[in-house]
């Protein structure tokens, strides 16, 4: 009997784990889309990405918070402003060192997520602040054994749908068509008519709604928001993004899924390794480039 | 012939030998007048100057962009730490898990600790550096990224012998600034002699072209590997000294903004130069002491101003930006400020003002 008891609730905590791991596991996918998009189209890794992710759930945050927006208006301002800095950063920063050596382009794109980071740190100030939790997302659904709350339902659903809209843009418009000539080889791509640099910003802005889209999310299921989140979400998703075959946005959101995924289960199965969480990443990237270095799904 | 040739050495090396002699004159000087803080500061701008031309050395000399720097200082610092701190403070300081054998028992001098820290983070760097280094420019930086922070991570956990995420405190104040400069000095001849060596020539081939120098017959995986692991020996002397003169250290000082300053210092100064590391190491030190001034509240001119936290890596940050964006070779690019530029200065002068006058 005390047998039978101990099982339930291990399936119930197993299933719990999994709630857990498909969320965090989305929430990275929607950062990493953004990497991989960046990563095949200027072979940059746009360190920023994770600031900007950052500083959108403080977009949200302050649209709520001081204008008293409704918090649907003050999500939709803070993806379209942060699609903007996306496009703004990729203008002042990565533009001018186009054609400048590669080391160039990779210490500016850490300049500048420093300088995110820190001006967070000056403008937002140091001290955590709580995200406003809409009661949509808040609304108890009971599963069997366990309960969950809406959010862990929404934020992988509205993942997959994001990544159906995007492989639609990138594989079924005009200027998914220009992005992906762009990939291949800037000057034929120029040649043929495809104006790169509007690719280019087109890129940054999709991969920083999405980023956005993660941040409010993230904002949503952790509730406490930081200047100093973005680093390591950021490098994490990255390598998400390597996981699953860089350049490649399916790729990125299988990787996404399942470093998340796996991180959870270390922690809910091993927990003496608990402590090297943040450490399974890395290791996991180190593993992944010595044995196959174009990721699960090869890179495109 | 020869023996104008000896006269000229005899000459040159007494040249050296006096300058060697005033430059510990004048740290007897600094070390017994000055006050403590900017002595302070001048320790670091040597360990700093130490640390940066080794990341040069791997990011600028050889063209491998490395992001590891701070997990091999946390070695370094680690081992000296443990080396040179009395038993009777290792007992104090690891009271909840105790150390481990070997350890627990031993009190080294600092020397010998030092080196022992270089060995250390040199082995650590071959066992970092060998499977890494034939990644390209940004995956490269990603691994040595993620090296630094598995680093990090595995000494916040092994209790029994890092102490864990709380550090090491009371670690024997050794350095001064005949150590730190003494690191220094030894760093620039180092490079000197390195980057003036058929070694030297043979990184800055890899950084230029890697294939055309491994069709030269450079061995690539050699010279990279002897690189990076250099790289992180003075890293790692650097940790050591660095934490002999805070006197306490945790796992969290060794996380990327570590890093980043020291890979700033070697960009502003131009990856490639030894004397613009030696300059920007110096500066971005200073100057980082010198704007604590704008994170700390004040009342100027009848104004209150109040600190604003963050603010100095604002600044930096930006100073950053700014060489990338308009002067992507830094201060130095991979020019050298020597006795011959001086030289060529003041004939290009002369030449000039002689012209003007005719």
């Amino acid at each position: 009997m005390s047998d039978g008891r101990l099982e339930t609730v291990t399936l119930e905590i197993l299933l719990q784990n999994v709630a857990n791991g498909i969320t965090l596991g989305s929430l990275y996918a929607l950062l990493a889309i953004g990497y991989t998009m960046v990563y095949g189209i200027l072979r940059l890794i746009n360190f920023a990405h994770g600031e900007i992710f950052m500083i959108s759930t403080y977009f949200a945050f302050y649209g709520i918070a001081i204008f008293a927006l409704p918090w649907q208006l003050s999500f939709i301002l803070a993806i379209v402003l942060t699609a903007m800095l996306g496009v703004v950063i990729e203008r002042a920063a990565y533009r001018p060192l186009r054609d400048a050596p590669r080391i160039s382009a990779l210490i500016s794109a850490i300049g500048v997520s420093f300088l995110m980071a820190n001006l967070g740190l000056v403008i937002f100030g140091g001290r955590p602040k709580t995200f406003y939790r809409p009661q949509l997302f808040q609304i108890p659904i009971q599963l069997g054994r366990i309960r969950v709350v809406a959010l862990f339902f929404i934020i992988p659903v509205l993942t997959v749908i994001l990544l159906a809209i995007l492989n639609y843009i990138i594989y079924k418009t005009k200027i998914g068509l220009a992005m992906r000539a762009a990939q291949w080889d800037f000057d034929v791509a120029r040649l043929m008519g495809v104006d790169v640099d509007r690719a280019i910003s087109v890129t940054f802005a999709i991969g920083s709604a999405l980023a956005s889209i993660g941040g409010i999310m993230w904002g949503l299921r952790f509730v406490e928001i930081n200047p100093n989140m973005g680093l390591f979400p950021g490098v994490k998703c990255f390598i998400a993004a390597v996981f699953g075959g860089i350049g490649n946005t399916t790729g990125a959101v299988l990787g996404g899924f399942l470093l998340g995924f796996g991180e959870i289960m270390l922690v809910a199965f091993l927990p003496g390794l608990a402590g090297y969480r943040d450490a399974f990443a890395f290791v996991l990237l180190i593993l992944m480039l010595l044995v196959r270095p174009t990721g699960l799904l090869g890179e495109k | 012939m020869t023996g104008n040739r000896s006269n000229n050495f005899v000459r040159k090396a007494g040249i050296a030998l006096a300058l060697l002699i005033a430059f510990y004159l004048c740290l007897f000087w600094v070390q017994t007048g000055w006050d403590v803080y900017k002595v302070r500061i001048l320790n670091l701008s040597a360990i700093y100057i130490g640390i940066t031309l080794g990341l040069n050395l791997c990011n600028g000399f050889a063209g491998q962009f490395s992001l590891g720097i701070a997990g091999f200082m946390a070695v370094g610092a680690y081992t000296t730490a443990l080396l040179t701190m009395s038993p009777q403070t290792k007992a104090a300081v690891f009271f909840i898990d105790p150390l481990i054998w070997p350890l627990n028992s031993i009190q080294w001098g600092f020397l010998p600790a030092l080196l022992m820290a270089g060995l250390v983070s040199g082995l650590v760097g071959f066992a970092v550096g060998a499977p890494a280094i034939r990644f390209r420019d940004d995956y490269l930086g990603i691994t040595t990224l993620g090296f630094a922070e598995i680093i990090r991570v595995v000494f916040t956990n092994t209790r029994t012998i890092t102490n864990g995420a709380l550090g090491l405190k009371g670690i024997p104040p050794h350095t001064d600034l005949y150590w730190s400069w003494t690191f220094a000095l030894v760093c620039v001849l180092l490079m000197v002699r390195l980057t003036n060596s058929s070694y030297g020539r043979a990184l800055k081939a890899i950084r230029d072209d890697e294939v055309a120098a491994e069709a030269m017959g450079v061995n690539l995986f050699y010279h990279k590997c002897l690189a990076f692991v250099i790289s992180a020996m003075m890293a790692g002397v650097g940790g050591g000294l660095l934490g002999n003169l805070i006197t306490t250290i945790d796992p969290n000082m060794f996380r990327f903004p570590l890093t980043f300053t020291v890979l700033m210092m070697a960009v502003l100064g131009g990856l490639g130069s030894i004397t613009g590391s030696v300059i920007a190491a110096t500066l971005v030190t200073v100057a980082m002491e010198v704007l604590r001034v704008l994170e700390e509240p004040r009342v100027i001119l009848g104004i209150f101003l109040p600190g604003i936290p963050g603010m100095r890596m604002v600044v930096f940050s930006i100073a950053l930006m700014v060489v990338i964006l308009f002067y992507p070779k830094g201060f130095m690019g991979d020019r050298e400020l020597g006795l011959d530029s001086f030289r060529n200065l003041a004939a290009r002068f002369r030449r000039t003002f002689l012209r003007k006058q005719v």
